[in-house]
């Protein structure tokens, strides 16, 4: 009996060591990841990042100022195109919808689309936009990256929405509000924290995503702002410079890296801290 | 509970309307009413399309990519899925298979899912049972900024610091080892290399683990207290109460965590496209350099034309139904979870 007592202890014993190294490991892999991105990243920090261009092949002075001016402009368009089509899907799912075979399908496909691969998304803007344009864009960028933002938003609307109490929307239909406005004055209103965690999780999402942007708006090492040409941004500048034989490219790509870390995480966790005191109340 | 309200609002009747005598007022009410309707219809037709805007997309996705896929279809036939050679310079046709990158795909999946799954549920047991509480949101936090770091960082990551460690480290104490061993033998056969299956595998595996972590997680989270607490107090001991009660509860979840998981597994191009090599060649060695299908589209479409292109979008189809079917299925078993958990 003390036996038996004995191995179930031993087993246990050593199930939680596993267990205590497994999260140890998955701390050490964050910290390894972000010590290099800074001591590798830091050095490379300087005004010239942020003023001068990308440097042309064969030199090796310049900056990423019109990558990460391409970044952000596809970025904002890309969210300012998917979020209110996302938003307003999900109102449907969650307002109109809720209780329809119909929506069951939408959610279905959305849930597939929030994790199809998103180099899938960079063909499919490739073969429905670039082609027919005849060429690069940032526009056809933009879309792409929208095309990733829909489902995301799509998805914290509708759980969103589905938080508010019915009653809530009761109260206000029985002073004779119409629909609409109950969804936007109120229900809209009560879930306003949530929505917006959701597409700030949305950006930060879509500021780091390389493979839709490779072949959409490839990219430019001039200073660009028209957006109907091809379009510098710091992912695709990133994966270039990687490979580069060039020690100064290099040391640019980590710098790049580190500032989309650190864009991409700032929006995590501004988001969740939002989330948090939404739930708080 | 059902809303009662229907769809558009209803016919919208005014009591107030019908006893007043006709007037200014009147038309003023009337029109306010008429503006509302008006209002609740453009509202509901407008959510109502961006709905549909979802199904059209995903509608819009599998046309373009099998109309863009048709010429290799073609071309080619059943036999792309077979052929293991990939020469799209060849005059004057060139030869296409997709068997390295399928293959590839796979392999770099299974090995990341291998890994990824234990380690990722180990850390979700830990968050569960073992944690001291103040610990609890912390550590769940800083996995789940694990999973927002973009892949592109991952891969240049692995490219720069881990692929070298690997690379002289690991790899050549794994060759030794097995070397003139029958099978393990040629599964880690050397020389050595930077760009290998084995290299992005485990690249992968760092950028799927807190998926899975974060979904376990969610799960174990649904089991009632009750049923782990009964156990506990029949003098169970930690593992036990996993291992009998809260794991067979959550298995369905479980597995559509994983499968979630795999999904990404299957489709991530940045984290792999650094450090795989490219390489058509199968060979049976993981320290090998290959490919997966989102590499070899991510590394050959920009500079892609006629058919070759045709091909590189015939495999996006490819990886498109297999993450579609592993995608599907893990979502109707977390449903399933979600519903019992739910009622």
């Amino acid at each position: 009996m003390n036996a038996l007592y004995a191995s179930r202890r031993r087993r246990d014993f050593s199930i939680r060591v596993l267990c205590y190294a497994a999260t140890a490991l998955g701390l050490i892999w964050l910290a390894l990841i972000l010590f290099s991105l800074f001591s590798n990243g830091v050095a490379g920090l300087s005004w010239d990042v942020f003023t001068k261009m990308t440097p042309p092949p064969g030199t090796t002075d310049g900056g990423l100022a019109n990558a990460i001016f391409g970044s952000v402009a596809m970025t904002s368009l890309g969210v300012a195109i998917g979020a209110p089509l996302g938003m307003l899907a999900g109102v449907y799912l969650a307002e109109y919808g809720r209780y329809e075979k119909l929506s069951d399908v939408v959610r279905f496909i959305n849930d597939i689309l929030l994790s199809a691969p998103s180099i899938i998304i960079g063909l499919f803007v490739y073969m429905a936009v670039v082609k027919p344009t005849g060429g690069f864009s940032g526009y056809a960028g933009a879309l792409a990256l929208a095309v990733i933002v829909v489902p995301v938003v799509v998805r914290t609307t509708e759980d969103m929405l589905l938080l508010v109490p019915n009653t809530l929307r009761e109260a206000a239909s029985a002073l004779g509000l119409p629909r609409s406005l109950v969804i936007k004055r109120i229900a809209l209103r009560a879930a306003r924290a949530g929505v917006i965690t959701g597409v700030l999780l949305a950006t930060a999402r879509v500021a780091g995503e390389t493979a839709p942007l490779l072949f959409t708006s490839l990219s430019n090492q001039f200073w660009s702002v028209n957006m109907g040409k091809a379009m510098a941004n710091l992912p695709v500048t990133i994966n270039a410079f990687v490979q580069s034989p060039y020690e100064t490219w290099r040391q640019l790509a980590w710098t790049g890296a580190l500032l989309i870390t650190l864009a991409v995480l700032t929006l995590n966790i501004v988001a969740r801290v939002l989330g948090a005191e939404r739930t708080q109340k | 509970m059902k809303s009662r309200l229907s769809p558009e609002g209803g016919p919208v009747t005014d009591i107030a309307m019908k006893q007043a005598p006709l007037g200014a007022e009147t038309a003023q009410r009337a029109s306010a009413l008429a503006s509302f309707k008006l209002g609740d219809r453009t509202f509901y037709w407008l959510t109502r399309s961006a709905a549909m805007g979802v199904l059209l997309l995903l509608g819009g996705i599998i046309v373009t990519l099998f109309s863009g896929a048709w010429p290799a279809m073609q071309a080619y036939g059943l036999e792309f899925l077979w052929t293991s050679r990939w020469a799209p310079q060849l005059e004057p046709q060139p030869i296409l298979g997709a068997l390295g990158p399928i293959y590839g795909t796979l392999l770099t999946a299974f090995i990341a899912m291998a890994i990824a799954t234990p380690v990722g549920i180990g850390v979700a047991i830990f968050l569960t049972e073992l944690c001291p509480v103040t610990l609890r949101r912390p550590i769940g936090m800083a996995i789940e900024l694990l999973a927002g770091i973009p892949s592109i960082i991952y891969g240049m990551w692995g490219f720069f610091v881990l692929a070298p460690f690997l690379t002289n480290h690991f790899q050549p104490a794994m060759i030794s080892l097995f070397e003139g061993v029958p099978v393990l033998g040629t599964i880690f056969a050397g020389p050595p290399s930077y760009l290998s299956l084995f290299n992005a595998s485990l690249v992968l595996a760092i950028m799927v683990l807190p998926f899975i972590t974060a979904i376990a997680r969610d799960v174990f989270a649904t089991v009632p207290p009750m049923l782990k607490e009964s156990a506990y107090g029949l003098g169970c001991t930690t593992w036990e109460v996993m291992k009998n009660v809260v794991i067979p509860y959550t298995r369905v979840g479980l597995i559509g965590g994983v499968m979630l998981g795999l999904g990404r597994a299957l489709g991530e191009t940045m984290a792999v496209t650094f450090v795989i090599g490219n390489s058509f060649r199968i060979n049976g060695s993981v320290f090998a350099p290959g490919t997966t299908i989102s590499a070899a589209i991510a590394s050959e479409f920009a500079e892609s034309d006629g058919v070759h292109q045709s091909a590189l979008i015939l495999l996006g189809l490819l990886l498109f139904v297999l993450t579609f079917f592993v995608l599907a299925a893990a979502r109707l078993m977390l449903r399933r979870l979600e519903r019992r958990a739910g009622g």
